[in-house]
């Protein structure tokens, strides 16, 4: 069971934003991906996910070219989660989270008991369960990054997308999250996540650095992320540290004095 | 109490959240009916629509069978129809362009619907051939302001929107305007100038049964679809992402939405607002799940038009146009839904 990516270009209409991109995911890993503002991650999320078109390369699962596939046959194996945004109408939280059944059901079938269960489940996954008659409008944005993922779990995906899902939360529901992640990953769902923070690539299992559209590095955090390679990210000097006890290392940015 | 009374008592309510409504819209009808310049008391057009029903010999005052059976009732059921075909297509523009301040007005659909009625009466055709040319105005309408808004999808989706129906509206306008001027001042502006104001006023049983065909083709997609539709709100990203071909149900449900009314336009004239108002106060009872908001806004719909229409045809000594008390009903309402938006709209 893997995602692979080969040699994708991609970009917004005739404007090629990066190219070269390869990796692959198995099930239960973490790949990191990170990169500066405006460099290009969300665009090659979408890009991967089929949202937009690519440029070139290939997207396989298990051997299988996914570019024929029909949109529910891929979201039954990848499931996207895209950063936490205000709604325009009022759904309840579970009637959001039952919105992620659509790709298990037939075009003209909708969601029944089963389907219910499984986004009571889902929600109950993330410890969210008291959510579920809220209205989507009225909580809080972690609460609706979870809820956005639990609606992606509500499709029983292989794998997960998910953009900058830390990027609107406060430090405590970053670790939250970031915990989730990590027990979504023992589940054995792949996750391919993007984030600001250097911190969060110690979390992963693999990083891919993106960097004006290629891929600077890609490998195990402690081997991809360097302070040369997060110079050549963020144009500043970089001192990362071990955790005495975490077996994991923190990124702080070196000032000057 | 016995546990099956308790068990009992939501499945009843629920009943009863069904059926009181459509009560509530029955008593409308016989209402209607019955009140007019020539009162028919109410118990009497129960009788008549029974007996007429059953086919039975009536032994009632038969010029009230005939204000009631001729004149009041095919001017019943098309605002009834009219009015549901609006809200429904009200309710399916707001969740396609994910606002709950569009509707087909704004969207320029019934300014170009207008046109193409207008141009059918200038030409003198058929009822059929105008509601073709009505479908025809209303979808190049939104096809125009839906183009305008994805070639500029730097600027607020939103406010390119509305701004792109009002430019597009203006332009349909304008050749609405050269029609009238080139109409013949006798014969067709007259009827042309009385279309764009909406009246129910000169509507036959044969030009509802003409409308019908169209008018449930139109909603069998949103019926057959109406789950979906709460995942395209999501916009288009989301949605496919979730697995729903976009591609397909997108122009399926502007097609069908478009079609309804162009449909009632047709028959009508310019209804304004109800689009607007009906889906939004719909969504504030039933909530924003289209399986509950599309039979919601049919039925409010239809309520709302037939009360507008009885008011219309009894506050004043000659008939008002309907369109300026949708128009004066619903500009209020669209301010106060523009000061309490929760949302920043701009």
């Amino acid at each position: 069971m893997n995602l692979l990516v080969r040699d994708l270009a991609f970009g917004h209409g005739a404007r090629t934003i990066g190219e070269g991109i390869g990796f692959d995911l198995r099930a239960g890993e973490v790949l990191g991906l990170l990169g500066p503002n405006g460099g290009g991650k969300t665009t090659l999320f979408k890009t991967i996910l089929g949202l937009i078109p690519a440029k070139a390369g290939r997207i396989t699962l298990d051997g299988e070219d996914v570019a024929r596939w029909s949109r529910a046959r891929f979201a039954r194996s990848v499931a996207y989660v895209p950063q936490a945004h205000a709604a325009s109408f009022p759904f309840r939280v579970q009637d959001v989270v039952l919105m992620g059944r659509a790709s298990r059901l037939g075009a003209f079938a909708v969601p029944g008991r089963a389907d219910e269960a499984i986004a009571a489940d889902a929600l109950a996954t993330l410890g969210i369960g008291h959510l579920a008659e809220r209205s989507y409008t009225e909580i809080s944005g972690g609460e609706r990054q979870l809820v956005l993922i639990a609606r992606a779990l509500a499709g029983e995906p292989r794998f997960l997308v998910m953009d900058e899902p830390t990027a609107s939360l406060d430090f405590g529901n970053q670790a939250r999250l970031l915990d989730q992640v990590r027990h979504l990953s023992r589940r054995g769902i792949g996750i391919v996540l993007s984030t600001h923070d250097p911190d969060h690539a110690f979390l992963c299992h693999r990083v891919a650095l993106l960097h004006e559209g290629r891929l600077l590095a890609l490998g195990p955090p402690e081997e991809a992320v360097t302070p040369e390679t997060l110079r050549l990210l963020y144009g500043v000097e970089v001192a990362i540290v071990p955790l005495p006890g975490e077996g994991r290392f923190v990124c702080t940015p070196v000032l000057a004095r | 109490m016995t546990a099956p009374a308790i068990a009992a008592r939501p499945a009843l309510r629920s009943a009863l959240k069904g059926v009181l409504p459509l009560v509530a819209l029955l008593l409308l009808v016989l209402l209607s009916l019955a009140t007019g310049k020539f009162a028919v008391p109410v118990a009497d057009v129960a009788r008549i629509l029974w007996t007429k029903l059953l086919g039975l010999p009536s032994t009632l005052d038969p010029t009230a069978q005939i204000v009631v059976l001729q004149v009041r009732l095919p001017r019943v059921l098309a605002s009834l129809v009219v009015g549901a075909a609006l809200a429904a297509a009200g309710s399916t523009y707001q969740g396609l362009f994910r606002n709950p301040l569009v509707s087909p007005d704004i969207l320029g659909v019934s300014a170009g619907a207008s046109l193409g009625a207008v141009l059918g009466i200038y030409l003198s055709l058929p009822v059929g051939a105008i509601q073709l040319l009505a479908f025809a105005g209303g979808s190049l309408a939104v096809g125009a302001v839906y183009a305008v808004g994805l070639a500029m999808r730097r600027h607020d989706p939103v406010l390119t929107l509305v701004l792109a129906g009002v430019a597009i509206g203006a332009v349909l306008g304008s050749a609405i305007s050269l029609l009238k001027v080139l109409a013949d001042p006798y014969n067709q502006l007259p009827a042309i100038t009385y279309w764009l104001l909406g009246s129910l006023a000169s509507v036959t049983l044969g030009d509802v049964g003409a409308i019908l065909p169209a008018m449930l083709l139109g909603l069998l997609p949103l019926v057959l679809f109406a789950w979906r539709m709460n995942l395209m709100s999501l916009g288009e990203e989301e949605a496919r992402a979730l697995g729903v071909e976009t591609r397909l149900l997108r122009p399926l449900f502007i097609a069908a939405a478009t079609l309804v009314t162009a449909a009632a336009v047709s028959v009508t004239g310019v209804i304004g607002w109800i689009g607007l108002i009906i889906p939004h106060v719909a969504r504030l009872i039933v909530g924003p799940d289209f399986r509950r908001l599309l039979p919601a806004s049919l039925l409010m719909g239809a309520g709302y038009l037939l009360a507008v229409d009885l008011v219309a045809r009894t506050i004043a000594p000659i008939e008002v146009p309907l369109g300026i008390l949708t128009a004066l009903i619903g500009a209020p309402f669209f301010l106060w839904l523009l000061a309490n938006a929760k949302r920043s709209w701009a």
